[in-house]
């Protein structure tokens, strides 16, 4: 996966608690056999109407969020079903970082291993940055290294990340060659499984 | 004796092969389940690497999301179709075993993994879906992982992972007659909310929780994901291991006494800490059904949905204000009043055998509502021939339900089984999200037996008020 160090866009206001992974990409996109071009399909039944035409009503679709790559919603982003094809979605749309309260497990997780950072702010924090992002054209910086989201204009605040995560997402490894160099111990454990 | 521990722990303790300071643990996967949707971009990122599948003896697939429930073969969807022939394509080349869409063992993977005996005590079991969850009600390690993780499990039979913490579910008193695991699950998911079980392991203990048969627990399980907990479990007692005695991947004779000895040491023991805790009362608990959009979104079947004002917070106001709206409900009307026009009796959560016998015998006699097109899609192929062996096709048949092939169909509605825009559904699958079941449908979660009951009367009612027929 790309690396990601230092990331400055603009940001998109989501104000909706638990986002399932059915909204972020409907079931019927799932049955592509590769993990790319999913995009077009990010929040389909929301930025789409039933004739396949885009919905004016839906934020996601002004003119100000086009080339928005960092994604704020509310509690418990991303639950319901493990499927991968949210984050790839989120992704290939273009967004890099997400900014929530809280997330769904598998859904953080799967953020990590596709170059997606996964921020946890406070309510109270995720809120101001959504007021802030649907008032006027508004930018954040995520500084990976230092954990650290923060604007222009004197907003700052630290989150956790554990430190493997981390050091996956600054570097781009894929966790299977890292596993890998821990070949010897997987094989010993086997054998002695098999021997008890 | 060393200090008690939780199963959590002893299972976790078993199956480190990796631990250093500061980072998760790596662990040992005993069970990889497979199908069709989150597994093709694994095979192919395999195929990229020049890897190949280190454990194909402990990893096994099935089709069952997107398969056809009418014709098996006729699969009108064409992209369904390459999925479908990918994974067969993908388990020949890796030497998978695979229950593909004709073959006897074929079913929904979370039904027939405990059918098969695959699905055993302390095992550590992962698939790529998030209802890996249901194998834990046999005191397994079981939980759902994503595409990325497929692919690394499939190459190493490990997985990272740090140490979860554990949350112990208590459930006090006993459920009453017609009440069944579904509500029980339901209500506590209403109690706590869709996010208590973040980021822990949910292990149901209690007295409701020992009288429940293996079906019942499973149903409990399933859900675990909908309180937001990536595994719930149940530790190992007797009625674990008579529903494993002779399944075909456990140990036979002898061997199975032994394992039947390990398997109950698994149990947490007396004094035991967990990090977290919280109770509720069974006793308590009516029959329920869901509302709204989430599956915390749900009342007693003799409640009335709620009204936006009662909401304490401005997002809790528009949460419920968009779920009254989606849902084509006004709020404050009697969920009894709630006219359906579909029932899905299926999914992972509620298709068993048990299941399908508790559905029937509220039918039995009777005949579907005339504005309700009714359907049952048994879990897997084994339980629909074991239903047929004792006539209870016949019983759904006579009544005017449907009669299908195994498979998830309605529960996500990715095959041909989709409820219309605007409809609304009974259904006994565990998820009920905006347009789960076909855009702009609206999904209303209950047991098979409200379910029945509401194919029959054409709108909710309490199951415990339905005159059962007399055999
Ligand atoms: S029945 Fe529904 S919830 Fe269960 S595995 Fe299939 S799609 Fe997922």
């Amino acid at each position: 996966m790309e690396p990601i160090r230092k990331h400055e866009g603009i940001v998109y206001p989501l104000n909706r608690a638990n986002v399932d992974t059915d909204q972020i990409i409907p079931k019927q996109f799932l049955k592509r056999i590769s993990r790319k071009g999913f995009g077009q399909f990010l929040f389909y039944n929301w930025r789409y109407d039933s004739k396949g035409e885009l919905r004016e009503d839906f934020s996601l679709n002004k003119e100000k969020y086009q080339h928005a790559s960092i994604l704020v919603a509310g509690e418990n982003f991303g639950c319901g079903s493990s499927r991968e094809h949210a984050p790839w979605a989120l992704q290939d749309y273009g967004f890099r970082v997400i900014i929530a309260p809280s997330y769904a497990d598998i859904f953080y997780n799967n953020c990590t291993k596709n170059g997606i950072v996964p921020v946890q702010l406070s309510p109270s924090e995720v809120q101001q940055l959504i007021d802030n992002a649907e008032a006027s054209d508004y930018k954040l910086t995520l500084d990976l290294e230092s954990k650290a989201i923060y604007d222009n204009q004197g907003f700052h605040a630290d989150f956790e990340l554990d430190g493997y995560k981390r050091e996956m997402l600054l570097n781009g490894w894929d966790d299977i060659s890292v596993t890998l160099t821990h070949d010897d111990k997987i094989k010993q454990f086997e054998q002695q499984r098999e021997l008890s | 004796m060393g200090k008690p521990k939780t199963i959590v722990e002893k299972i976790w303790e078993k199956h480190i092969v990796h631990e250093e300071e500061g980072k998760p643990d790596l662990l040992y996967i005993d069970l990889h389940l497979v199908h069709e949707v989150t597994s093709p971009q694994a095979f192919e990122g395999l195929r990229i690497n020049n890897r190949t599948v280190r454990r194909p003896d402990r990893t096994f697939a099935t089709m069952d999301h997107n398969v056809p429930t009418i014709h098996r073969n006729v699969i009108k969807d064409e992209v369904s179709k390459t999925q479908m022939d990918t994974l067969k394509q993908n388990c020949t080349e890796f030497n998978i075993p695979l229950a593909d869409i004709n073959h006897p063992d074929q079913g929904i993977v979370h039904v027939i993994g405990p059918e098969l005996g695959l699905t055993q005590p302390g095992k550590t079991i992962v698939c790529g879906d998030s209802h890996t969850s249901t194998h834990g009600a046999f005191g397994a390690l079981a939980f759902g992982i994503g595409t990325s993780e497929v692919e690394h499990v499939l190459a190493t039979q490990s997985i990272w992972q740090a140490k979860p913490k554990t949350l112990n579910v208590k459930v006090n008193g006993k459920l009453g007659t017609g009440v069944t695991a579904k509500d029980l699950i339901l209500a506590i998911i209403g109690k706590f909310g869709v996010r208590f079980g973040t980021g822990y392991v949910l292990e149901y203990t209690g007295e409701a929780i020992r009288n429940l048969p293996m079906e019942g627990r499973m149903t409990i399980c399933n859900m675990s994901i909908e309180a937001g907990a990536r595994a719930g479990l149940i530790s190992p007692d007797d009625t674990t291991v008579e529903f494993l005695r002779g399944k075909r991947h456990v140990p036979q004779g002898d061997a199975f006494d032994e394992a039947a000895k390990e398997w109950k040491s698994l149990a947490t023991d007396e004094g035991a800490i967990y990090d977290e805790m919280v109770e509720i009362n069974a006793d308590e608990i009516e029959p329920q059904v869901t509302w709204g959009t989430n599956p915390g979104m749900c009342i007693p079947v003799s409640a009335n949905v709620p009204v936006p004002e009662s909401a304490k917070t401005d997002n809790e106001i528009e949460e419920i204000e968009r779920a009254l709206e989606y849902m084509g409900l006004e709020g404050g009307e009697p969920i009894s009043s709630v006219k359906i026009e579909h029932v899905f009796i299926g999914s992972c959560t509620n298709s068993r055998l048990a299941d399908l016998k508790k559905a029937s015998s509220i039918i039995k006699g009777q005949k579907v509502h005339p504005n309700v097109t009714a359907i049952v899609v048994p879990g897997s192929h084994s339980v629909k021939k074991a239903a047929e062996a004792e006539g209870i096709d016949i019983i759904f048949k006579e009544a005017g339900f449907e009669w299908r092939e195994a498979g998830c169909s309605m529960c996500l509605a990715m095959n041909d089984d989709v409820v219309p825009e605007g409809e609304r559904c009974a259904s006994t699958s565990n998820r009920n999200f905006e347009g789960r079941q076909g855009a702009g449908a609206r999904t209303h979660l209950v047991s098979p037996e409200m379910a029945a009951a509401a194919a029959i009367e054409g709108h909710f009612v309490d199951v415990r008020h339905m005159k059962v027929p007399t055999a």
